[in-house]
């Protein structure tokens, strides 16, 4: 019998009590593993130990793709008709906007984000996004195509069946979101494994899709590790489709698992050393504030965040001290979650933090110059003091992906070399350009190799534009009605009116 | 403030109601400038439910002004796609929780059964009202490649104030079909209610406001069609009309429309269509089908299925079968149990209905069943067959708009299908048969905008609706109405070029 994890909160920003079962999700029920196991789950910012959940294995998966086939071929798929699906998901919205303090709560307990930035970005758009899709699962449009009057040709844009989605660490209930909210509106049914960091808001979702009426088996959530149940799921003759959000290491093996196994399709959302390049014309103190927005956000923590930032060498000098000036106040501002002040929050994990201070040591090593920030912040919990240090693009420290607040600054000469140091990269997932000459700021644009390109902004994400990467970044698209061509596959149906033999 | 308040007491229906009645404009009630009021009556028996204010061209300046207001500031492009859904939701929200009060207010005024206005009219309107919400913040125009010294690519920009003109056989339904796509792409409304059915769309004023639309985004004018319908028709400032009605009023919209200011127009007008059934059809089937076509909403639908030919192979069986369907039809007061057909909706409808039976009778026409009025108040009229018809037979050529069928024997396909088009309508068609080729191609042949295979009058919130020839320009529902609420900027941003 699985059990629950509740802890009652009285902190300026929430007070109340957060609850959750910490069984796997499978089938319309919490149950415990078939193998029995956990996994601990920590707070982030004090290094605590929370609570525990169940951790799933092979077998485990092996129900829930059961029980998700099962309901995909009676209660879900194309037997359950777009306009009930919407009505589904737009209720779970609701359910999720009802209980939105404590998600939340759980949100910031489990990754350190500061609880107004849980509430209002990651929690809100885990709102909006689902309500994006839920009105899009009665508009899923084929085509008719005109090829002659003997025949009546067709596309069906048809669900695949059961899908496997893996999502991150860094933002948990949004990520969920994004993967959920288009699949289940063109008809799929799910078997979902949330990082085993930071499970505790998938855990709470789970109990709101019970809520919300899904049928049993359209949603399975199951917790675990990648190489036990992420793999499985990559590996799995039933599952049609995978979809992963993570780092590119992982992504590949996903990729290989796919073509070992049945050769289902794939779509990864990897990572990515995203350039922000600002010109001389820029408007200085936006592009210094937007520069900060693209890297210093959740520790860093995002796979589009603009971590080199390649400033032309007439305003270099003067952007180095604001932007590191700006840096160092947000240092100050590093605390507890649930602080009204806290505008700073730890990494994930220890390994990760570990990761992050790795990185800080080779960037000295390799003779980069740190401006501000540079080492741990504190004793207690993850977090990083937010780090400003510049060098060239060959240097290894600013070519890989190091995933904390940590900016790397290039200087550059002219337009042509600040597009050849931004290409040169394997990554390409987002982009951007500061400068108030409009036609350079859109060629450039152009001429940058990411799925996602920022003028005179950074990150302003948007439910309807798509999002996804260029190289080894990834392939396929999230967001904006593109998820749903990631979710659906494409029957051709040709009928003959009348050609004969 | 003037309030309409009655009580149902009937075996399907029991509650009061009780809300604001006025012109509504600038979101609030008014009287209307001239003071006068429209009649609403009751077509169950010909007596007064109450009166409501009316309005005039005087008026519909003045909601001219405040929807133009409202454009600039509060709606338009100035509220977010997301915002525009969420309005839109919480309107259709609304009206689930007033469900049974549309339902019956729609009942008690056009004399459709309360079966029908609460399980097809309310419901598919508030489906209507949802399908939009999610297309609100879903409005895309297109990059296109040119060369790599240029950006293009287009805007799909809401018109501005735009002007619709609803009939009396779906109120609720029609007004749902018009504001949803308007709405959802950022346009701002002045709407004419037909002033025979005010009732819904005057509750939906109340449940507007409730749901916290901008001031202004939305006006209401309950007047005549010669006055209000005539001066927003030729108004300067309204960019667009969407009339739904007769062929000959839609005529005059658009009539008037060019002489102004050359606004665009869509209108959704009358059909006289055609129900093709083969020897090869489910006959069973095709007789409910075909019932369904011609007497749903006591012929009240544009797209009836109103001219039925059967081949000659299953004819004599048809018609007996159909014959027993259509005595079944019980036809009474719409908030009893068991009621299939109410009246139609008015004294001037009835006469024209009426008129066509004694024409059809006149010119030669066999009646096989009905062809009377039923009972002696209102405007009750049995299901009428008639048979033995020629084609240039008015019953045949014209749009009777009433519980009245034309059963047409045929024996050659072709020669059916040039039948079939030979009509200056083109709203919709049905075809029966089980043999996928023919059913197809049939289909194909067809001139009408909805072409129905083994079915008949099936609508869905996400599938265009609207007519070929003269049965109309555009189309409502579906993605494609959003085309009918925007215009297309072309934006061409130089990169490179010089001269």
């Amino acid at each position: 019998m699985p059990s629950t994890f509740q802890q009652t909160l009285d902190t300026p920003t929430y007070k109340g009590t957060v609850n959750i079962n910490t069984g796997l999700f499978i089938n319309g029920k919490f149950v415990d593993p078939v193998k029995g196991g956990s996994i601990d789950v920590y707070n982030p910012a004090t290094g605590k130990l929370l609570t525990s959940v169940a951790a799933g294995s092979k077998e485990d998966v092996d129900i829930a793709v059961a029980a998700a086939k099962q309901a995909y071929k009676t209660s879900w798929g194309l037997k359950v008709p777009g306009t009930q699906r919407g009505k589904l998901l737009n209720k779970l919205a609701d359910l999720i906007e009802r209980d939105l303090d404590e998600f939340a709560a759980l949100e910031s307990l489990n990754t350190g984000k500061p609880f107004a930035v849980s509430k209002r970005f990651d929690i809100g758009a885990t709102v909006s996004t689902i309500r994006y899709y839920a009105g899009f699962a009665d508009k899923i449009q084929g085509k008719t195509i005109e090829t002659s009057e003997l025949k009546l040709a067709y596309t069906r844009h048809e669900p695949y069946g059961v899908v496997g989605q893996i999502v991150p660490w860094n933002y948990p209930l949004s990520m969920v979101s994004w993967k959920i909210g288009p699949a289940l509106a063109t008809g799929n049914t799910i078997v979902l494994k949330p990082s085993e960091l930071t499970p505790l808001t998938a855990q709470k979702l789970a109990a709101v899709i019970v809520e919300a009426g899904f049928p049993p088996g359209v949603v399975n959530i199951v917790n675990g590790y990648g190489s036990t149940v992420g793999q499985t799921i990559a590996e799995h003759p039933l599952i049609q489709k995978v979809a992963f959000t993570g780092s590119t290491a992982t992504g590949r093996r996903i990729q290989e698992a796919s073509a070992k196994s049945n050769l289902k399709a794939v779509t990864l959302e990897l990572g990515g050393r995203s350039p922000n390049i600002i010109f001389d014309d820029a408007d200085l103190e936006q592009a210094i504030k937007w520069a900060s927005m693209g890297i210093f956000p959740n520790a860093g923590q995002t796979c589009s965040a603009g971590s080199r930032i390649l400033v032309q060498e007439g305003i270099y000098d003067a952007f180095v001290e604001k932007f590191s000036a700006a840096a160092k106040a947000l240092g100050g501002a590093a605390g507890d979650p649930f602080s009204a002040s806290t505008q700073h929050g730890p990494q994930v994990s220890q390994t990760q933090m570990e990761r992050v201070l790795g990185y800080l040591d080779l960037a000295k090593k390799e003779g980069a110059t740190i401006h501000v920030g540079g080492e741990r912040h504190g004793e207690q919990g993850y977090f990083i003091q937010p780090t400003v240090f510049s060098g060239t693009n060959a240097m290894r420290s600013i070519r890989e992906e190091i995933f904390g607040p940590v900016a790397s600054l290039i200087k550059f000469k002219t337009e042509e070399e600040a597009i050849e140091i931004a290409n040169d990269t394997e990554y390409g997932l987002a982009a951007a350009v500061f400068t108030e000459n409009n036609a350079r700021a859109i060629r450039v644009a152009h001429a940058l190799e990411a799925g996602s390109l920022f003028i005179n902004n950074y990150n302003t994400i948007e439910n309807g534009m798509p999002f996804g990467g260029y190289k080894q970044s990834g392939h396929g698209r999230e967001l904006g009605e593109y998820a749903l061509q990631t979710y659906t596959q494409v029957k051709a149906v040709h009928i003959n009116l009348g050609m004969r033999l | 403030m003037t309030t309409f308040s009655t009580e149902f007491n009937t075996p399907l229906f029991k509650g009061k109601v009780s809300f604001p009645t006025g012109v509504f404009i600038g979101g609030e009630f008014s009287k209307g400038a001239s003071g006068s009021t429209i009649d609403v009556i009751n077509p169950t028996n010909g007596k007064l439910i109450t009166k409501v204010a009316e309005a005039t061209e005087a008026d519909v300046d003045r909601a001219v002004k405040a929807a133009h207001k409202a454009f600039e500031t509060e709606w338009g492009l100035n509220a977010s796609g997301a915002r525009r859904s969420e309005l839109l939701n919480k309107l259709a929200t609304l009206m689930e929780k007033y469900h049974d009060e549309l339902a019956a207010l729609e009942s008690l005024d056009n004399g459709k059964t309360f079966g029908w206005a609460k399980g097809t009219d309310t419901a598919f309107a508030i489906a209507t009202i949802k399908y939009y919400a999610g297309w609100a913040d879903k409005i895309s125009g297109q990059t296109i490649e040119t060369d790599e010294n240029k950006l293009c690519y287009t805007r799909h920009e809401p018109i501005g104030v735009v002007g619709q003109i609803i009939p009396w056989n779906f109120p609720l339904l029609m007004f749902a079909w018009k504001i949803g796509p308007a709405l959802a792409t950022g346009n701002c409304i002045i709407l004419k209610p037909s002033e025979f059915t005010p009732l819904t769309a005057i509750r939906m004023c109340s449940i507007i406001q409730e749901a916290g639309f901008p001031k202004g985004v939305i006006n209401i004018l309950v007047g005549y069609g010669h006055t209000v319908g005539a001066a927003m028709s030729s108004h300067m400032d309204i960019e667009k009309v969407a009339f739904t009605g007769s062929t000959l009023v839609g005529r005059k919209v658009m009539e008037a429309a060019a002489k102004s200011n050359l606004k665009d127009v869509t209108l959704e007008l009358g059909g006289k269509s055609p129900n093709i059934i083969f020897n090869d059809c489910d006959l069973e089937q095709a007789v409910n089908w075909a019932a369904h076509g011609i007497f749903w909403n006591h012929g009240q639908a544009c797209c009836a299925g109103s001219r039925i030919f059967v081949q000659s192979g299953i004819y004599d069986e048809f018609l007996k079968r159909f014959t027993e369907r259509t005595k079944n039809i019980k036809v009474g007061d719409p908030f009893a149990e068991g009621i299939d057909q109410g009246p139609q909706v008015s004294q001037q409808q009835y006469d024209r209905i009426m008129g066509y039976i004694q024409s059809g009778k006149e010119q030669g026409a066999t009646v096989h069943h009905g062809g009377e009025r039923h009972g002696n108040e209102g405007y009750f009229i049995s299901p009428t067959i008639f048979t033995n018809t020629t084609p240039d037979m008015k019953i045949v050529q014209e749009e009777i708009f009433g519980p009245v069928g034309v059963v047409i024997k045929f024996e050659d396909e072709e020669d059916v299908i040039r039948q079939a088009n030979d009509t200056v309508y083109g709203l919709a068609a049905a075809v029966f048969s089980q043999n996928i080729n023919r059913a197809l191609e049939t289909a194909h042949k067809l001139k009408a905008g909805t072409a129905w295979v083994n079915c008949a009058n099936q609508l869905h919130a996400n599938v265009p609706f609207g007519g070929f020839k003269q049965s109309g320009i555009g189309r409502e529902l579906g993605e494609y109405a959003l085309h009918n609420y925007t215009q297309t900027k072309a934006v061409h941003v130089n990169l490179g070029h010089r001269m």
